[in-house]
């Protein structure tokens, strides 16, 4: 069996540790706009990772297959990719597939190959679960049973590029600019205890939910074992793995919305929640008791987004940065605001947002809530 | 053996009337103080109290002949079995050397990769919520009004309670620094299976009452005025014997308090007798609730025994809000020795076990988990909310605190302390001000160095440390035992 563990940990220490560069555009009326300035603003930032990890993800990216689940797959081989062909071919209808075009250039050395497919699934196929869990046991099965094969992402109507190297390199290896999504999300990794592998880069993904994250969790050990009560096998050892299998949890699962989710995971201090009024009193104090195990606690910064939204916030205390702008229907999060001011120096509003206060940007919603 | 320094001496006689044992007598011929060194305990009251520091108490050199099998302990108890012929009593938590498990576990700290947070500059938040909580929270549809209505909580301001110790056990003015004292730092006491004074009353918020198999002192208001109310089904220090409170100690106030006549033995059965399997538990926790109109959250206390993670998951399914656990170390008031000696698991094994498997069945957030038994340091504390306890139960350092010496004479009613005894002359060496206030820096030097040790690990909420295996390591312990404890070796 192929062991994903042993590639992304090889040291068995308790989890992977890294810092990291992250950066977050969306338009909110939904136009679609080119890679180009997201790879500059991340690039303005090379110096924040060490070239072991780089990522993107694109929303908005294949409108001709908006109703089919989008896989991205990474082949150490040629055997992978001709097993994960036939299991994609038995669990799923196969509408498209094709591999991803790349340009080599010298920065990135041996690359795996990276092929799309777009697959549909009914009842049928899904067997009495919904198809959202259908994709997600099916992704967790070829990471974890298919040798020489790892899902980049699964998502309708998205993706997520990544490999080993710089984020700039990883976006003129796939290609970026000549690709248009209206959210793009993109994330510069320095580890410290992993080699990098392709799979190991952000963004990480479930379904059309990425992450990125830059810090450490203090809280790593028990939110990683709430989870696994919870059905999430934390097989990566990160900090990433973990917020977006929260975020699963309480958004698609517990249908909490992304406001209060982020008061699950960056909950107010009890001070702070004294001084509300008694129903919102009442509210944060019964999910700071409910979900206390899944409060990420130490140094983070996080940008999730998903199909229509993003969400960025930091821990309560704001141990790692983010800086919010927005121009117009655009919202940008970055860890500096030097990467923002590159790419649009005209900003109508820059703010470093309050500890734990998440800031949303919603498609259709044209004010930027904060 | 006590050694009097003549030089020092002054014969004020204040050894004489502080010892409660009778060592020291004043012999009036001679104009001199004296000693019975057989009837010393090593309770240090006198050598604290003398004014010229005349008194150093030593061990007596007196030897056997080295035997490492037959040790004096051994030798003396069976001399003294075959004078009495009766059951060997002892007082205090089991002293023999298992191993400590709290002192091969070493913590965490940030270095580099995350910072440490300064509990100084930093909010640092230990506030916990003990109760029976749901998996989830559930909103109205299309909005963030809550649905989801929580079983009682109670509050804590520091994770750590004090642990049952009964009305007649020790002296109400104990009992009345132990009420102050939790009330004062925004925890709870437990008053043990000898009812509640009427004069405590007033301390209800942060009480803990306790029903045992006697069901001493049980009636509607002392369930009522109570936080919450634990069903004792063992404790560490004898596991699966009940209580035995002497008449002796039975005075008034804790006849009427208990509920019994003055001066009769006060017998707990071993088991309880309506609870003979997990159904009848079940039964009286909600004869409990009931009694209480659900308003407050139900705790059972079990001691640590082999099989302690089966039981602790059948008594979460029975409907306790709260788990206790009681270790092999746990103290008592009087309990055969041979049981506190040889019966019970210790209790880090035994909340790494119970913790492990509630996550295992997905029924740890049903219930909180508390451990008792020899909690000695905020470093124990630290390390037993990281292997997964919500709270931990304090006693014998609490006594500490209020001037116990551990002199393991508790069962005799003679304590010099005036802590472990219904004797007015000796309770009243306690004074319930200074008591509560001793008890209250004892919990606020713990919760700081409790904060020092989160911020140092990078966390500043307790929730995020309960639970966290991977902020431990072991030192110097079998792979087995690292396996049911889910800690690393250090280094790894
Ligand atoms: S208390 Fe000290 S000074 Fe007083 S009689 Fe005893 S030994 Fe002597
Ligand atoms: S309570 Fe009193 S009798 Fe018991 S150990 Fe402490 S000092 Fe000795």
């Amino acid at each position: 069996m192929y062991n994903i563990n042993q590639v992304n940990n090889p040291h068995h220490d308790d989890k992977l540790i890294e810092a990291c560069s992250l950066f977050g555009m969306m338009d909110t009326t939904g136009r679609r706009f080119s890679g180009r300035d997201i790879v500059r603003a991340i690039a303005n930032m090379h110096v924040r990772g060490n070239g072991l990890g780089g990522g993107f993800a694109v929303y908005g990216l294949y409108p001709e297959y908006d109703d089919a689940y989008a896989f991205h797959v990474m082949y150490l081989s040629q055997e992978g990719r001709v097993n994960t062909e036939a299991f994609l071919k038995q669990k799923f209808y196969l509408l498209h597939a094709e591999d991803v075009p790349t340009q080599p250039i010298p920065a990135i050395v041996n690359p795996p190959s990276v092929w799309r497919y777009f697959l549909e699934a009914d009842s049928q196929k899904c067997d009495g679960q919904s198809p959202d869990d259908y994709v997600v046991d099916r992704v967790m099965e070829i990471n974890a049973s298919i040798k020489d094969a790892f899902v980049f992402s699964s998502g309708k109507n998205m993706a997520v590029f990544k490999g080993v190297g710089y984020p700039e390199d990883i976006a003129s290896y796939f290609c970026l600019t000549q690709y248009e999504g209206y959210l793009w999300v993109a994330h510069g990794r320095f580890p410290t205890n992993t080699p990098g592998w392709w799979g190991g880069a952000h963004p990480f993904n479930i379904l059309d939910w990425t992450v990125v994250h830059n810090g450490e969790i203090s809280s790593y050990g028990i939110n990683q074992r709430r989870l696994e009560e919870f059905g999430y096998p934390c097989t990566m050892h990160t900090d990433t793995e973990v917020i977006a299998y929260a975020v699963d949890l309480l958004m698609r699962k517990h249908h909490l919305p992304v406001e209060i989710m982020a008061k699950v995971l960056a909950p107010p201090f009890w001070s702070n929640i004294e001084r509300r009024p008694p129903d919102e009193q009442n509210l944060l104090r019964t999910l700071r008791q409910v979900y206390g195990s899944l409060m990420l606690n130490g140094p983070f910064t996080t940008v999730i987004a998903h199909h229509g939204e993003m969400i960025g916030f930091t821990d309560r205390i704001r141990l790692r940065p983010l800086t919010v702008g927005v121009k117009g229907s655009m919202l940008y999060l970055s860890s500096e605001e030097a990467a923002i001011r590159l790419i649009c120096p005209d900003l109508d509003r820059a703010w470093i947002p309050m500890g734990g206060e998440p800031i949303v940007g919603r498609l259709g919603r044209s004010n930027i809530q904060c | 053996m006590v050694d009097r320094d003549p030089e020092r001496c002054i014969e004020c006689q204040v050894c004489v009337n502080q010892c409660s044992f009778d060592v020291h007598y004043y012999d009036a011929e001679d104009d001199e103080v004296r000693s019975h060194e057989e009837n010393c305990v090593g309770c240090h009251r006198c050598a604290v109290f003398c004014p010229t520091q005349a008194l150093t108490i030593r061990r007596n050199p007196l030897d056997y002949r080295e035997n490492y099998n037959w040790r004096p302990e051994a030798i003396e108890d069976v001399i003294k079995q075959a004078e009495t012929g009766g059951v060997l009593l002892t007082g205090m938590g089991n002293d023999k050397g298992y191993r400590i498990y709290w002192d091969h576990l070493v913590l965490n700290a940030s270095q580099v990769t995350n910072p440490s947070i300064d509990p100084l500059r930093e909010p640092m938040e230990l506030t916990t919520w003990l109760g029976r909580k749901p998996d989830r929270v559930e909103l109205a549809p299309d909005s963030i009004d809550l649905k989801t209505e929580l079983s009682p909580q109670v509050k804590l301001e520091i994770p750590v309670m004090f642990s049952a110790m009964s009305y007649g056990a020790v002296s109400l003015n104990v009992h009345e620094s132990l009420a102050r004292a939790a009330t004062e730092a925004g925890t709870l006491w437990n008053t043990g299976e000898g009812g509640l004074h009427p004069r405590l009353y007033q301390y209800g918020a942060n009480t803990i009452v306790q029903v045992a198999s006697g069901r001493f002192g049980v009636h509607p208001e002392y369930l009522n005025i109570a936080r919450a109310v634990e069903i004792k089904i063992g404790q560490g220090a004898k596991p699966g014997i009940g209580g035995h409170l002497p008449g002796e100690k039975v005075s008034r106030e804790v006849s009427l308090t208990r509920m019994i006549p003055q001066g009769t033995d006060a017998l707990s059965p071993a088991p309880h007798h309506d609870i003979y399997s997990i159904e009848d538990l079940a039964q009286l926790i909600y004869a409990l609730k009931e009694a209480t109109n659900y308003q407050k959250p139900i705790l059972v206390k079990i001691a640590a025994v082999h099989n302690s993670a089966a039981i602790a998951s059948g008594m979460v399914r029975a409907g306790a809000d709260i788990i206790v656990l009681d270790g092999l170390r746990g103290s008592t008031g009087a309990a055969p020795k041979i049981i506190r000696d040889n019966v019970g698991i210790p209790i880090e094994l035994a909340l790494a076990s119970v913790d492990s498997r509630l996550r295992q069945e997905g029924i740890r957030n049903q219930a909180s988990v508390v451990i008792a038994g020899g909690i000695r340091t905020s470093g124990d504390v630290t390390k037993a909310i990281a292997l997964g306890a919500d709270a931990v139960y304090i006693a014998t350092s609490a006594l500490i605190a209020l001037g116990c010496h551990v002199c393991q004479q508790c069962h005799t009613g003679k304590c010099a302390w005036g802590i472990c005894t219904t004797d007015p002359a000796l309770t009243k060496r306690v004074n319930p001000e200074i008591g509560a206030r001793r008890l209250t820096n004892l919990l606020h030097s713990w919760s700081l160095e409790i904060k020092d040790m989160l911020g140092g690990m990078g966390i500043n909420a307790v929730e995020s440390l309960r639970g966290n295996r991977l902020h431990l390591r072991a030192v110097g312990l079998t792979d087995t035992e690292l396996e049911i404890l889910g800690v690393k070796m250090a280094g790894s």
